[in-house]
């Protein structure tokens, strides 16, 4: 199939190349004998050359952030993941309000065992429950995404949104202290103008490093419904945040006002059929987003047409196989996440069922499919009572896109790599949590004989959801988010 | 129910939703043929469509109404009813099996949408949706709309009873379908924009002032050591930022040496 031209909007011109050569293997698996080309981003352990053993490609253990308990705490319950541009610096919201920033230590050579290992760097409450007195209802304090803004000066900011608000942080450091004020003492109480006598320049003296977090902005009461997303755009002046039936648009300076750009909801609600369920900005062009929808479509919007996007410029939907047509077709047909490849040629979608992987110059159907958990496709009236049906899975990309990752249950997440085709499934638990031991495959199985080793889809734990993962930019470092506690897996460098 | 009762039932209903298994045209002889069958080994299609319906109405029903209930959640969920009920429609069944049904179960059913309405607080205290709603109209909502939704959920008790007794009858199949979609309908009603948006422009600036408040005691509650004289700077710090909203030109050192000198 010929695909079609770019539309006017010039969405993806040209793009980026092919990041990994093809034939490749993946990252994970020991590298075989025979030459192959280097990879080329950087960070990739022992990449290229030499072959042969000491060159596997393995996910390891290497952190575990929280709590042991049996008892979950909800308000511990981690609800966003997310690596600044760097790396260097790891995110994480929580049900209960709160932000924890992780910064990964530097490189120490009397310590090579810490290598790049994530401490904490900043803790604060981001957002308090709040009560609505119009609707006398809660408005829960649940952060639900959080973006970090591209550095511009020492200090870092970040986007950490709940249902309705939105706040712009600026984490900073402060490692030096003035002492010698003329007008304060130096345990601040204000000195008596009449009892100084001579003047003195503060001096400043260094102390131990302090790290605070500070609101800068508070972007209020411009949604009705629940915000689901926020995307910061690649002109990092702007952002989009979108709820279940309304995108706004915002200026970072700006936030007693922001533009309506997409509008949903029908004249009469009663004819409600389909709700926004993600957006995002192009990483690129800074006039294209996409958003999708809980009917399994992808909308992709120039902002240049017209300043209310409510007509797409491309329209991505796969048609539906009406042999697996089922009364849960449409459910699990709803996309998740979507997110774009760090190149921009292409976005991915996350439905209930599998991840797929869309050119944005095909709009018709998919270029890649990768199914997740299939074995579960026997078990949707069952999913559908407990409510996990509804779990809202997300997915993301590696630095190079060559691989993508998703979650499951069973504190399962999967791997896929783009150009083998292969995949792989792994689990976040304590019992394979030894320093740097190489996480075993895992696999279901799905009728007739359990091998060993392998878990029977009656046997999953539902209860135990891998919903937020994130990849490091740049290196093989992944943060997997199992309920209440954050799982660091790094690829083994020898 | 019981809990286990329910959950063999599920696993049954897994074993006839599995993919590909599409329900082939209505035969009347055959299906309660079927039916009595069903009974012994899994349970009929149109068995199993039904406890999918009843399943979904009662996740319809149960909204926690101390949060707001999930909007693509009920979304999803009222369209798989109304696909069930667009089939059974089709069918001819949706009257059938009503009829077939013992009349307590039916009425129950057809109570739930009207129930569907009701936060659960109110569902206690016995009163109906449309005080409440009256005030939770859209601006841009129309006052008629408002009206005839009073006027219809103030008359749904009594409709499940017309609607029992035209099934009795086996009447117009359009009707009561067309009862069921408003039923349907008002569940939308209730979880749309509560509050007019002229009604919170008129608080925004109660609101901003909360948020004021936030922001001075987040900046003061980051959890790291301060001094003394870090408290105070932090203070000011915080009500300049909101004032003077320019975080690009705010960097770190010139800012925190000017704070110093003017002691402010």
């Amino acid at each position: 199939e010929t695909p079609k031209p770019p539309a006017a909007a010039a969405v993806c011109g040209g793009g980026g190349s092919d990041p990994v050569p093809a034939g490749a293997s993946p990252w994970w698996a020991p590298q075989p004998p025979a030459p192959h080309t280097l990879r080329d981003m950087a960070g990739v352990a022992g990449g290229g050359g030499g072959g042969g053993g000491g060159n596997d490609f393995q996910w390891c253990f290497s952190q575990v952030k929280g709590a042991i308990d049996e008892d979950v705490a909800e308000a511990d319950i981690i609800s966003t993941v997310e690596f600044n541009y760097s790396g260097d610096l790891l995110a994480t919201g929580d049900k209960g309000g709160r932000v924890v920033i992780f910064q990964r230590e530097q490189e120490n050579k009397s310590r090579p065992h810490s290598r790049g290992e994530y401490n904490v760097y900043s803790t604060f409450q981001s957002h308090e429950p709040e009560f609505d007195y119009l609707k006398s209802l809660e408005i829960e304090e649940k952060i639900n995404k959080i973006r970090w803004l591209p550095q511009q000066n020492a200090a870092h900011f970040l986007l950490s949104t709940n249902d309705k608000t939105i706040k712009l942080w600026k984490i900073s450091e402060r490692d030096k202290r003035a002492e010698g004020y003329n007008l304060k003492d130096e345990d601040g109480r204000l000195r008596d103008p009449f009892r100084i006598t001579a003047l003195r320049v503060p001096i400043l003296k260094p102390m131990d490093l302090m790290v605070e977090a500070s609101p800068r902005r508070i972007f209020a009461n411009a949604h009705t419904y629940h915000i689901n997303s926020i995307s910061v755009n690649s002109d990092h002046e702007t952002y989009l945040s979108a709820d279940d039936l309304r995108i706004n648009l915002w200026h970072l300076e700006i936030t007693d006002r922001s533009f309506n750009i997409v509008d949903i909801k029908p004249a009469n609600m009663e004819e409600l059929t389909e709700v926004i369920t993600a957006a995002e900005f192009h990483p690129h062009h800074c006039n294209v987003f996409v958003y999708s929808s809980s009917k399994g479509t992808i909308r992709l919007c120039d902002m240049r047409s017209s300043a209310l996007c409510d007509r797409h410029s491309k329209f991505f939907e796969e048609p539906e196989d009406p042999s697996s047509r089922s009364f849960f077709s449409e459910i699990i047909s709803s996309i998740s996440d979507v997110k774009f490849s760090h190149s921009g040629r292409y976005m991915m979608t996350r439905d209930y069922l599998s991840v797929k992987v869309w050119d944005l110059n095909m709009e018709n159907r998919p270029v890649e499919t990768y199914q997740v958990h299939e074995y579960l496709r026997s078990k949707l009236c069952s999913l559908y009572e407990n409510d996990c049906i509804f779990d809202k899975f997300e997915c993301c990309w590696n630095g190079s896109d060559s691989a993508i990752m998703t979650g499951s249950y069973n504190n399962f997440f999967r791997l896929f790599d783009r150009n083998t085709r292969r995949d792989i499934t792994l689990e976040a638990s304590r019992e394979s949590s030894k320093p740097r031991a190489i996480l075993k495959p895992r696999k279901v199985c799905t009728g007739g004989k359990r091998k060993k080793d392998e878990i029977s889809v009656d046997s999953l734990d539902f209860n135990k959801k891998i919903l937020h993962t994130a990849w490091h930019p740049t290196d093989n470092i992944i943060a997997v988010a199992a309920t209440n506690n954050l799982y660091i897996f790094q690829d083994k460098i020898n | 129910m019981g809990e286990e009762e329910g959950l063999h039932q599920t696993q049954l209903l897994d074993t006839m939703f599995v993919r590909g298994l599409k329900r082939k045209c209505f035969d009347g002889e055959e299906d309660i043929e079927g039916t009595l069958a069903g009974f012994k080994a899994i349970p009929s299609y149109n068995l199993q469509r039904q406890s999918l319906l009843d399943m979904s109405l009662v996740k319809l029903q149960l909204c926690h109404m101390l949060v707001e209930p999930n909007l693509c959640r009920s979304v999803l969920i009222a369209n798989t009813v109304r696909q069930i009920q667009e089939e059974m429609t089709q069918d001819g069944t949706w009257q059938m099996i009503n009829t077939q049904s013992a009349g307590q179960t039916s009425l129950d059913r057809l109570v739930s949408t009207d129930i569907l309405c009701r936060s659960s607080k109110e569902q206690a205290e016995g009163k109906l949706v449309p005080v409440y709603s009256t005030f939770t109209k859209d601006c841009e909502g129309t006052q008629s709309q408002d009206n005839s939704e009073i006027m219809s959920t103030v008359t749904s008790p009594q409709a499940p009873r017309n609607l029992q007794s035209n099934m009795w009858e086996m009447e117009n199949p359009q009707e009561n379908r067309g009862n069921f979609q408003k039923s349907l309908d008002q569940i939308f009603e209730t979880l749309e924009n509560k509050s007019p948006n002229t009604v919170e422009d008129l608080f925004s600036e109660v609101d901003n002032s909360y948020y004021d408040l936030d922001t001075v005691l987040t900046g003061m509650m980051s959890n790291t050591k301060m001094g003394h004289c870090d408290v105070l700077e932090t203070f000011p710090s915080q009500t300049t930022a909101n004032s003077n909203s320019n975080c690009k030109s705010d960097l770190n050192e010139l800012d925190h040496i000017v704070e110093i000198l003017v002691e402010s």
